[in-house]
């Protein structure tokens, strides 16, 4: 359990080795980049891309999105390698303990900033631990009932559950996870505490309120907007501060009358506290190129999202976020009395 | 009219050459994967996923779901020669296969899980043709409080796992829940039974505790002493299963692919009861109950066609309504996604092809899993004439890496040390691991939708008995309760007899 990550990149190379040279082999175009760019500098070995969530969830699927991009554009191939646990803690606490020499990478999302607040014994601190590379994307929420659940606006909404609080449940995919922190900010926004129904992570969540089980959460447009235009859910605005390409006729919260609840599920790289600074721009250079590739922007504008402007694709746009989001959540957290360790 | 249109349409989907291809490299993949323990099919499923993204989006999801479903197929071939299951379903299948194997019919059992296999994801195929809309809108219906009292009856019953003692049974399900229990809580975030190691936060994981408790614990037992240990090598009597098994095996695969299909649907964790609720039934109409545990090729049938039925036909909340119901669904949404397909109900009618297409290749990929597996396995049998002294190695090394890969974390095999000596024990003492490891599979699932129902009624327990649903099955579960302890106690003398052997 002492062994990094790119350690045991290798050996999951080695252990399916066989697999993945089959594929490859059929698939003409599979194995793709070489991992010699001949010359010295970096990178001239593998980069592994610590994700700390499963795979195919919405982190894993926009990691695994600018992976090949940003390998283009390093001239190296990139390894993404899913530690999960503890609300992406697990994963995170690997990285910090990496090597600092550009070959650890973690993806990262809000939960960065939340972690310090829902955990104690963290055995890192965001700031102290990690080099900011660069932001990646700021995925929208939506906030979303089942489809018989009697308010129709997002005013009525609050209004009803307020009147109501000892009846509606709100559920959200477990501890620190975004639905959760979203709830929490909808309830610090409505001025309202409600019965939230935590369930272990997003698919049986959604599936709970689709079959009418819970009356509302909060989530990301990843997840919602299948379930959204097929009207399998009411859908009440999108927690941002513009509308979505994907769901133009859903209001912001700011337009709905809640202005309070504005959230984004902001995602950033980040490498171990020590990598050298040219090592961090080049990181932060691919990024931006991985961002500005139009089929990246393809694929996440059907996401509902889009890629970062190439500003704050930046190691300070980065900090300056991070330090934002880490007092805002620290707050929210500490005042709803919540703790996850 | 219209079923044959979208059948037609499908199978000129799938029909596609690079389909076809892409269906066998996704079926040969879950084969080898299901058959080595630790690397299962979401992590091929995961790993194999940016590969994908080249792919048309219909080809891409035809192999990532052969993977799955060929990894059921796979899963049984370990367990069966070398009791080394690789997933619950699997652990059912051990039962009787792994004992079949001893007797030296190693090569029925595999051609029934075969057989059966191929028959319920056909018979499950078309049931997901016919009827997959209607079936999800049914399972929608099933909040907390009917997985509550769903996986309760699926507890119950899995006392009929246990050859030897009811009681002995019941003590090791809650022993199975107890383990269960291990790791963070996921309505407090407190840690439980953690002892501070990080590496429990997530729980024991289940190829551990199977590993452990089923093979090492075998090859301990085989090393007592050389009578038994040449079990595992005698004669192999006959590659294809008789006239005699092939009448007794009809009705199992039946009643297996019914089951295995209903419970598939649900999303919520039905897929996990369909093979031992299976080999429950199965015991209990059988007239030779006392064979299952011993061999009973009815022990094989029964879970292998439920299982794979469950496979298929946990593929409608994932397609009608763009809701996974297993990680690989999970993973499959975003395979989705990537190719600009929004999961949910519109898939059916905006991506007729895809949809139809997928089915359609799922029965293909059944046509290619038995003329993948039929011939392999007069090889398999071979591989059981490998002296103890290679094998038992082998076999440790091989669940060592399988166990390694999961999570690259070296806790995982200390992990089958613990398991294995524990499952030895255990043993000794005259108690079975099957039930353990239902009760550690279903315990969370138990405890996690008991809580819930509780949450969102505010404290109201009689929400179970008030929803229809869950009434009917919280009487089936008191039912069978009755049914396996009463003749229990009473029987208890005879039970002496048939616990050590």
């Amino acid at each position: 359990m002492r062994t990094s990550s790119r350690y045991r990149a290798t050996a999951r190379m080695i252990a399916t080795i066989g697999v993945v040279s089959l594929i490859a082999a059929c698939s003409g175009n599979g194995g793709g980049g070489n991992a010699d760019a001949g010359g010295g500098g970096y990178p001239d070995d593998n980069i592994t891309i610590v994700v700390p969530f499963s795979a195919g969830g919405p982190t894993d699927t926009v990691t695994r999105m600018i992976a090949e991009p940003m390998a283009a554009k390093l001239g190296g191939k990139i390894v993404v390698q899913n530690v999960e646990g503890a609300g992406g803690t697990v994963g995170a606490g690997e990285v910090a303990r990496a090597e600092p020499d550009g070959y650890t990478v973690l993806m990262h999302h809000i939960g960065m900033s939340t972690a310090p607040a829902l955990y104690k014994d963290l055995g890192y601190q965001p700031l102290e631990s990690f080099e900011t590379v660069g932001l990646v994307t700021e995925v929208p929420m939506t906030v979303v009932a089942r489809k018989d659940f009697a308010p129709a606006t997002l005013k009525d909404l609050v209004a009803h559950v307020k009147a109501n609080a000892g009846k509606v449940t709100l559920a959200n995919a477990g501890i620190g996870a975004a639905s959760h922190l979203c709830g929490l900010l909808f309830q610090t926004a409505a001025g309202v505490k409600l019965q939230e129904v935590p369930y272990e992570g997003t698919g049986p969540a959604l599936t709970d309120l689709v079959g009418g089980q819970v009356d509302f959460m909060c989530d990301q447009t990843t997840n919602t907007s299948g379930q959204i235009s097929a009207g399998e859910v009411k859908a009440y605005a999108v927690t941002t501060p513009e509308r979505v390409k994907s769901l133009p006729d859903l209001p912001t919260t700011a337009e709905a009358g809640l202005p309070g609840l504005e959230v984004s599920v902001w995602h950033g790289l980040y490498v171990p506290k020590g990598t050298p600074q040219d090592v961090v721009q080049k990181l932060s250079e691919a990024l931006k190129a991985a961002l500005a590739d139009q089929k990246v922007i393809d694929q996440m504008a059907k996401l509902g999202t889009a890629p970062v402007p190439a500003e704050s694709a930046t190691p300070q746009a980065h900090r300056t976020k991070l330090e934002e989001q880490l007092g805002t959540w620290g707050k929210v957290i500490a005042d709803a009395g919540v703790k996850a360790s | 009219m219209e079923l044959l249109d979208n059948l037609a349409l499908g199978f000129s989907t799938a029909l596609l050459i690079q389909n076809v291809l892409y269906c066998f490299v996704g079926v040969l993949l879950g084969t080898a994967v299901g058959v080595l323990p630790g690397i299962g099919p979401t992590a091929t499923v995961a790993m194999l996923l940016p590969i994908t993204f080249n792919f048309e989006p219909v080809t891409a999801l035809i192999m990532l779901a052969g993977i799955y479903y060929g990894a059921q197929y796979g899963g049984s071939t370990t367990a069966i020669l070398i009791n080394l299951p690789g997933e619950s379903s699997a652990a059912v299948t051990a039962l009787d296969g792994h004992e079949m194997a001893r007797q030296g019919r190693a090569g029925p059992a595999l051609a029934t899980a075969a057989i059966g296999s191929f028959i319920a994801g056909t018979i499950a195929t078309v049931a997901l043709a016919i009827a997959a809309p209607p079936l999800a809108r049914v399972a929608l219906q099933f909040g907390p409080p009917e997985y509550f009292s769903l996986v309760l009856l699926g507890l119950i019953v899995s006392i009929a796992l246990a050859r030897g003692s009811a009681i002995k049974a019941l003590a090791m399900i809650f022993l199975g829940v107890l383990l269960g229990t291990v790791g963070q809580d996921i309505y407090t975030g407190t840690p439980r039974f953690v002892f501070g190691q990080r590496e429990l936060y997530g729980g024991i994981d289940f190829v551990s505790v199977a590993v452990g408790m089923f093979g090492v614990a075998e090859i301990l037992r085989n090393l007592e002493n050389e009578q038994t240990r040449t079990a595992v090598v005698s004669k192999v009597k006959n590659l294809w299963p008789t006239r005699e098994d092939r009448r007794r095996i009809v009705g199992p695969i039946l009643r297996g692919t019914g089951l295995g299909a209903a419970l598939g649907v649900l999303p919520g964790g039905g897929h996990v009861l369909a093979s031992f609720t299976s080999y429950a039934v199965e015991k209990r109409i059988s007239k030779r109950q006392q064979e299952f545990g011993r061999g009973a090729i009815e022990g094989v049938a029964g879970p292998e066609s439920a299982n794979n039925a469950a496979a298929q036909t946990s593929f409608i909340p994932l397609l009608t309504l763009g809701l996974p119901a297993h990680p690989v669904m999970a993973l499959m949404v975003g395979a989705f996604i990537v190719h600009g397909i929004t999961p949910g109900p519109n898939v059916i009618t905006d991506e007729p092809e895809l949809f139809w297409g997928l089915i359609a290749s799922m029965w293909i990929g059944n046509v290619l899993l038995v003329l993948l597996n039929l011939p392999l396995i007069g090889m398999w049998v071979r591989m059981l004439r490998i002296p103890y002294q290679v094998l038992f190695p082998m076999i440790i090394l091989f669940a060592s890496i399988g166990t390694y890969s999961l999570g690259f974390n070296a806790f995982d095999v200390y992990a089958i040390v613990l398991f294995g000596l524990l499952g030895y024990i255990l043993i000794k003492c005259g108690c079975e691991p099957a039930p353990l490891l239902l009760g550690f599979v279903l315990g969370p699932l138990l405890e996690e939708n008991l809580r819930r129902a509780m949450i969102i009624q505010r404290g109201d327990a009689s929400v179970f008995l008030t929803r229809p649903i869950s009434a009917v099955l919280l009487a089936l579960a008191l039912a069978a309760l009755v049914v396996a302890v009463l003749p229990a106690i009473r029987k208890r003398r005879e039970m002496v007899f048939t616990e050590d052997e």
